[in-house]
């Protein structure tokens, strides 16, 4: 029962942790361009696309290929930002931004599947994280370990910049009130690209680090978002610890519910998803808005 | 919006034609022309109007009352599943199951409803997706019901008023389902037009001061709900009616996205928009992935980025501006 109960907690914790290194970019775009991104989950893929042609093709190390799948869905995400998005920052009703968005993705699944092909893309990972570590009451693999690891730093260093740096205090400000923040001379253009390509960027490294949880293949992009999108909504857009705290409700939900009754699929998942927007409809440690 | 529909419903052109009535008469043309372009493939024109039924159920309480919903498939499959298991018991006729499956959705609407239209913005979002998400998970479950990831099948409808068979080519089912999408399109016409559904319009465009005068709305969007419930539930009779299969595809995430992206293609808060959305839409789909499923999605992920770019309002004002201008512009020129 004990070691159930800690297995069940292990997987859920990492299954969580790479929840949240993906949802918390869509989160911040939520609570500053208030943008529901449908097309999040495609940003992910690419990183991921990248990674493993990086590792496999290209031969280069595992860290080296995180970097160049991050840096490079940035590259190729920021003309869209340049083209589309900013034509939706903060002011277009939900619908278009729904409609926009699936657009995107689904030309970004359209184009994945035409270059590398409907197979799921494995990322090969280094020998350090791809054995079993023996935590004493079970083997674990150590990859998810360092999915845990991944996610504590992401949390931690979102905190130092949001919390702690200049351009989070005018991150804030935006939040907060950003006509306001406008007229004090803070450039709200500029931050929204840069906060744009901070999310795309969490989506990437996300995407490449859970790709063992969630395999890359061109319908990543669409069978993935709800649940990211319910990460957010759980969490309360644009809040770190909510989306932790909803990343590892959800992913206790999740595993909980495979872990004991596995043919239900989704259902407790989605049970746990109701139960909680009816209690807390801002989200766990969301603002009214 | 408001003002341009309620001057064009509400107050008849020089000629006094009642709309319901020039309503059936384009519905009527449309079906011919259908029927004229695809004569061999009137399976495909079914499929077409159960869906076209999804998405005018949608834009009754996305269009209408201002509900955004990612889950409304799984009114439409559970009538479908509704349909298929009664037909499978033995009640074959094909009138009577059309009722039936209104009844569940009604039923499935209502419940729904009242879940969902509780909250605004994205807890609202996540909600409908989290019902839809749900009937799935339990469609994929309740094999003895559903049939699981087979799909329920063998069902076979009698004789509609014990007369007409369905038969091979469909043709049979092509009318009646022409007919039972004409009577629900007219009925709709009333509807949204009554003060119910101009209360529901008044909710949609402000919340505060509906409530200010005296509206109460979380009754109405339920019943509106309601309402759209049985228009999914027809549609999705229609489905399990015409094909005599239901599958997991009847309740799934896709098919509720797809019906959100017709209805805003066509223009939402308008029946005709959801109309011509819904059949632009799936004459485009059975075209261009017949050609390659994956280039299709290329081709409808460019063509949703060109209509918010370029008719964000949806191809119906789009078509009426157009036509206003081109007619305005020959006035001028005689």
């Amino acid at each position: 029962m004990l070691r159930t109960s800690l297995s069940i907690g292990l997987d859920a914790i990492s299954y969580g942790m790479v929840l949240f290194i993906i949802s918390i970019g869509l989160s911040i775009m939520m609570g500053l361009m208030r943008v529901v991104n449908l097309a999040h989950g495609a940003f992910s893929m690419i990183g991921g696309y990248l990674a493993s042609f990086a590792l496999k093709s290209a031969g280069l190390g595992y860290p080296l290929a995180i970097a160049l799948a991050v840096l490079g869905t940035i590259v190729i995400a920021l003309p869209i930002e340049f083209l589309l998005y900013r034509r939706i920052y903060r002011k277009s009703d939900e619908l278009t931004q729904l409609l926009l968005t699936i657009g995107i993705a689904f030309v970004i699944i359209g184009v994945a599947n035409y270059l590398m092909g409907p197979t799921t893309k494995s990322i090969p990972l280094p020998a350090m994280l791809s054995g079993p570590v023996d935590l004493g009451f079970r083997m674990i693999p150590a990859h998810r370990l360092f999915a845990v690891a991944c996610g504590v730093c992401t949390a931690g260093l979102l905190w130092l910049l949001i919390d702690r740096t200049g351009f989070g205090i005018r991150l804030r400000a935006a939040v907060d009130n950003g006509d306001m923040a406008e007229a004090l001379g803070i450039k709200t253009q500029i931050l929204f690209s840069a906060t744009f390509a901070l999310a795309v960027g969490l989506a990437a490294f996300g995407g490449v680090v859970g790709a063992e949880l969630l395999p890359i293949e061109p319908f990543y992009a669409l069978r993935y978002m709800v649940v990211f999108l319910v990460v957010v909504s759980v969490g309360g857009a644009g809040s770190i610890p909510g989306a932790v705290a909803a990343s590892i409700l959800l992913g206790l939900a999740d595993t909980t519910g495979k872990y004991l009754a596995p043919e239900y699929g989704e259902f407790f998942f989605y049970l746990a998803v109701i139960l909680v927007v009816f209690l807390f409809p801002n989200g766990l440690l969301g603002r009214k808005h | 919006m408001t003002d341009r529909t309620l001057a064009e419903d509400a107050i008849p052109a020089r000629i006094a034609i009642p709309v319901e009535l020039r309503a059936v008469a384009i519905m009527l043309t449309l079906a011919a022309f259908g029927y004229v372009l695809f004569p061999d493939d009137l399976a495909f024109l079914t499929r077409l109007i159960s869906i076209a039924l999804l998405v005018l159920s949608l834009d009754l309480v996305t269009g209408y009352s201002g509900v955004a919903t990612l889950g409304h498939s799984a009114i439409f499959g559970v009538s479908a599943y509704a349909v298929g298991n009664l037909c499978l018991a033995g009640q074959s006729d094909p009138l009577l199951l059309l009722v039936a499956g209104a009844l569940a959705g009604a039923l499935m609407g209502l419940a729904s409803g009242a879940l969902i239209t509780r909250f605004k913005g994205l807890p609202q979002l996540v909600l409908s997706i989290a019902v839809g998400q749900l009937v799935a998970a339990l469609a994929n479950k309740l094999s003895g019901l559903t049939g699981g990831s087979d799909g329920l099948s063998g069902i076979s409808p009698g004789r509609v008023f014990g007369i007409y068979a369905f038969d091979i080519y469909g043709r049979t089912g092509y009318v009646f389902s022409v007919a039972v999408l004409i009577v629900v399109f007219v009925v709709l016409l009333r509807i949204v037009r009554s003060p119910f559904g101009l209360l529901c319009r008044a909710i949609k465009d402000d919340s505060l001061r509906a409530r200010m005068i005296g509206a109460r709305v979380y009754p109405r969007l339920v019943l509106m709900y309601g309402v759209s419930g049985v228009v999914a539930g027809i549609g999705g009779s229609l489905a399990a009616i015409n094909t005599g299969v239901v599958g997991l595809d009847s309740v799934s995430f896709e098919r509720s996205a797809e019906a959100l992206v017709m209805l805003v293609l066509g223009g939402a808060g308008s029946l005709w928009g959801a109309l011509i959305g819904s059949i632009v839409f799936q004459v485009f789909e059975h075209y261009v992935s017949a050609a390659n499923p994956f280039h299709w999605m290329t081709m409808v992920g460019a063509l949703l980025i060109a209509v918010v770019l370029f008719a964000p309002k949806g191809l119906l004002p789009l078509a009426i501006s157009l036509t206003g201008r081109v007619a305005s512009a020959l006035r001028s020129r005689a």
